[in-house]
């Protein structure tokens, strides 16, 4: 039997591509377009939001030229590229030789191995802070009783911390405490992106290498590494944008304050916390358009850093 | 006709999908800011109608929503046929959806209980309906309310935001246990502030306990004490910052000497260690408003019952330890706004749901017609039988209100950030303070 619709019900198919696109596309507008359009018009205006929407005030360059004077902001953007880079490049130096050890080594439970790197991506934000808030508890967390166990060892003992370390409110400890977090947290997804390349590197040259008396290392850095390079480029893309953009982990970390010396206070919470803690929506948007042309410059510059000296 | 049909389907459904996306958007993507081209009033909702019940929303917080709904019993003896709906929402979100309510007039409630902390920054704005003009008037009832309360409710330009509810006289518990040992009386610890830190000393090497929960509660009470006429916290009426003026100093320096002789126990309040500190007696004071005995005595450390005593804070000092108004929005339904005001007159200018409120939640009455009940002569067991009331009443009518700036919560921060630098990493106090001052001045006028 086959189903038809009434002949009403039939969308012609000059009209059936604006219907059917117009879920998304409403949706995209309201949740997307317009927020983006409203912060660029709010970095150009003074408001008190308590007033109402009519209580915005044409202040030009004022949020911009206050935001770039502003240390916070500095503070901020320094943070935030301290966190991006001391967890964004070990990720992806951890991702590579782990992802090819894996390719290699497992056949079988090759997809459950990665299945459990790949969990703690797909894990609630919430959930995670929560988990290493008591991990790095001063007096009752696992990780000052691993060190307090390891202290006991000769010659590494020393290298070790000789008090309790206050990982979440001494400055020094803060931000090694995050990137800690952000590395564990999505070196699994970068793993998953790299044994995707590497499936698709032929055997036949690994084979002709071999022929040719190429050792594993030699294959590694040779054949694997640049065979990897679009598939770096964009994992690298993902790091820097999303190192910019870092928020939830300091946010919950820190109670949504940024931490003692606003020490994990990232740019992403700082202008957060100008909008809805010091009440300066014309600063914060100022602010979030500086982080985007940020982000697109070092963008930019990866892209020519990895491009191929041939294109 | 069939192409019509067609064209009308496709249409419904782009318009389906819009609707939806609008509903969700609502709060952001609407709103006129005037509320000249606000809808007419929906059926149901308002609009009397003879017969028909009129329903008050008020969004409130923990324990406010509790007060609200402890009073409707009475409220409803009065008007039959006015519902009273609460919201609850935890502090902070309540007051972010106040926030977001009142910048998109959507949403918003015809009563919203508002925390002093909040309280100033919204006053900033025009978005509070002015109480000071008819049909309300408030400012009739002025000598009524306890003095400090109803100046913080005015604005510089004189419009009345907000009704006071509770207020929250400062108070300096102490564990007169802990005194004893240490050979100190009370007048070892009220006289003067150094005084104050030198019985810490002794009280610390008497018994091992702290004199502080956190060196900055000195820095907090000490910012509070002796300003100037016209000087806010932060920012005097010009907006030019204050902190490094000697009150500022002095309140460094003092904290400073708290951490130096490790006399506090450097746990925030609220905090596990926090409570466990007060159920194990490991800290000998706290300054606090009056209502921390009542949370002492039902939930943080029932257990010491008797061995604490409140004494008015050291060196004279008065000062303010929260606070909370009830307030209406400006864009609210017009049709609602006569009962939504009686109600908030109902809840602060009756004596009886105040002294109920005091009586249940610890909510210290801004009504001073309330305060001359017997209630406030009776002795407290959790206080060893004095009569502490009498004490937190007089200093409620001895704190004064200081202007609020709408830079307040950023320089909050700045201190607190440049104190912990001094205490932790023994950062000159010069250097901190003048550190502060160059955020403050770029800030402040914005």
């Amino acid at each position: 039997m086959r189903l038809s619709l009434p002949s009403f019900l039939r969308l012609s198919p000059r009209y059936a591509p604006y219907a059917l696109l117009a879920p998304f596309l409403v949706l995209f507008a309201v949740f997307g377009l317009f927020p983006l359009l409203f912060s660029l018009y709010l970095a150009f205006h003074s408001w008190e939001p308590t007033s109402g929407l009519g209580a915005m005030h044409w202040v030009g360059l004022d949020n911009f030229s206050f935001a770039l004077q502003d240390e916070w902001f500095w503070k901020s953007l320094r943070n935030t590229a301290w966190l991006a880079i001391a967890s964004g490049v070990p990720q992806h130096l951890v991702a590579i030789p782990l992802a090819t050890f894996l390719h290699l080594a497992f056949r079988r439970w090759r997809n459950a191995m990665v299945g459990a790197y790949f969990l703690p991506y797909i894990t609630s934000s919430v959930a995670i802070a929560i988990l290493f808030s008591s991990l790095f508890s001063t007096d009752y967390g696992l990780i000052n009783l691993a060190i307090a166990t390891l202290r006991e060892l000769p010659l590494l003992g020393a290298l070790l911390p000789q008090a309790a370390v206050d990982w979440l409110n001494d400055p020094d400890s803060l931000k090694p405490a995050i990137a800690t977090i952000v590395f564990w947290r999505y070196v699994g997804f970068n793993v998953v992106l790299y044994l995707a390349a590497l499936q698709t590197i032929p055997p036949d040259l690994y084979e002709a290498a071999t022929m040719d008396g190429a050792g594993r290392f030699q294959q590694f850095f040779h054949i694997t590494l640049p065979s990897l390079r679009p598939m770096i480029f964009f994992g690298v893309t993902l790091s820097v944008i999303g190192g910019l953009q870092l928020f939830e982990e300091p946010f919950i970390l820190t109670g949504g304050k940024g931490g003692s010396d606003q020490a994990g206070m990232t740019a992403a919470v700082y202008l957060y916390r100008n909008a809805f803690d010091f009440n300066d929506f014309g600063a914060a948007s100022a602010m979030s358009w500086l982080l985007f042309l940020i982000v697109a410059a070092l963008t930019w510059l990866t892209h020519r850093a990895f491009r191929r000296k041939d294109d | 006709m069939r192409r019509w049909v067609q064209r009308l389907s496709a249409m419904v459904l782009t318009l389906a999908a819009g609707s939806i996306g609008a509903l969700a958007a609502g709060p952001a993507a609407g709103g006129s800011p005037d509320g000249a081209s606000a809808p007419p009033p929906a059926a149901g909702g308002s609009g009397r109608t003879p017969g028909s019940t009129l329903t008050l929303t008020v969004a409130a917080f923990p324990a406010i929503d509790e007060i609200v709904r402890a009073a409707l019993p009475a409220w409803r003896l009065r008007h039959p046929d006015v519902e009273v709906k609460v919201l609850n929402r935890e502090v902070n979100d309540h007051h972010t959806a106040m926030t977001t309510a009142l910048s998109t007039a959507k949403g918003l409630p015809d009563v919203m209980a508002l925390e002093i902390g909040y309280l100033g920054r919204f006053a900033q704005g025009t978005g509070l309906e002015d109480l000071s003009k008819p049909p309300y008037v408030l400012g009739r009832d002025r000598d009524r309310f306890v003095r400090y309360a109803f100046d913080q409710a005015t604005t510089p330009q004189g419009a009345i935001v907000a009704v006071p509810t509770d207020i929250g006289p400062g108070t300096l518990l102490y564990r007169t246990d802990l005194l004893a040992r240490a050979g100190l009386t009370e007048a070892d610890l009220t006289t003067s502030w150094e005084g104050f830190v030198t019985a810490g000393v002794k009280i610390k090497a008497a018994t091992g306990a702290y004199l502080l929960a956190h060196a900055r509660d000195m820095k907090d009470i000490l910012i509070r004490t002796g300003l100037q006429p016209g000087e806010g916290l932060y920012f005097d009426e010009q907006s030019r910052p204050l902190v490094t003026t000697p009150r500022f100093v002095r309140a460094f320096e003092l904290a400073k000497a708290v951490r130096r002789q490790q006399l506090d126990a450097r746990v925030t309040a609220w905090s596990a260690d926090w409570t466990e500190g007060f159920k194990r007696g490991g800290i000998a004071t706290q300054m606090s408003g009056a209502w921390l005995a009542g949370h002492l005595n039902t939930w943080l450390a029932p257990d010491t019952r008797g061995r604490w005593r409140a004494a008015q804070l050291p060196e004279g000092a008065f000062a303010a330890y929260g606070g909370t108004f009830f307030a209406m929005a400006r864009l609210g339904d017009p049709s609602r706004k006569a009962m939504a005001y009686e109600f908030i007159r109902f809840m602060t200018l009756d004596r009886d749901q105040q002294l109920a409120a005091f009586k249940s939640q610890d909510a210290f009455p801004a009504l001073t017609d309330a305060q001359t009940d017997a209630f406030f002569d009776q002795p407290l067991p959790f206080l060893g039988g004095q009569s502490a009331r009498r004490d937190w009443r007089e200093a409620a009518g001895r704190i004064r209100a200081f202007p609020v700036h709408k830079q307040d919560a950023f320089a909050r921060e700045v201190i607190d950030t440049e104190l912990d630098k001094v205490l932790d990493r023994d950062k000159d106090i010069p250097t901190a303070l003048a550190d502060a001052q160059r955020l403050l001045q770029l800030r402040a006028r914005r």
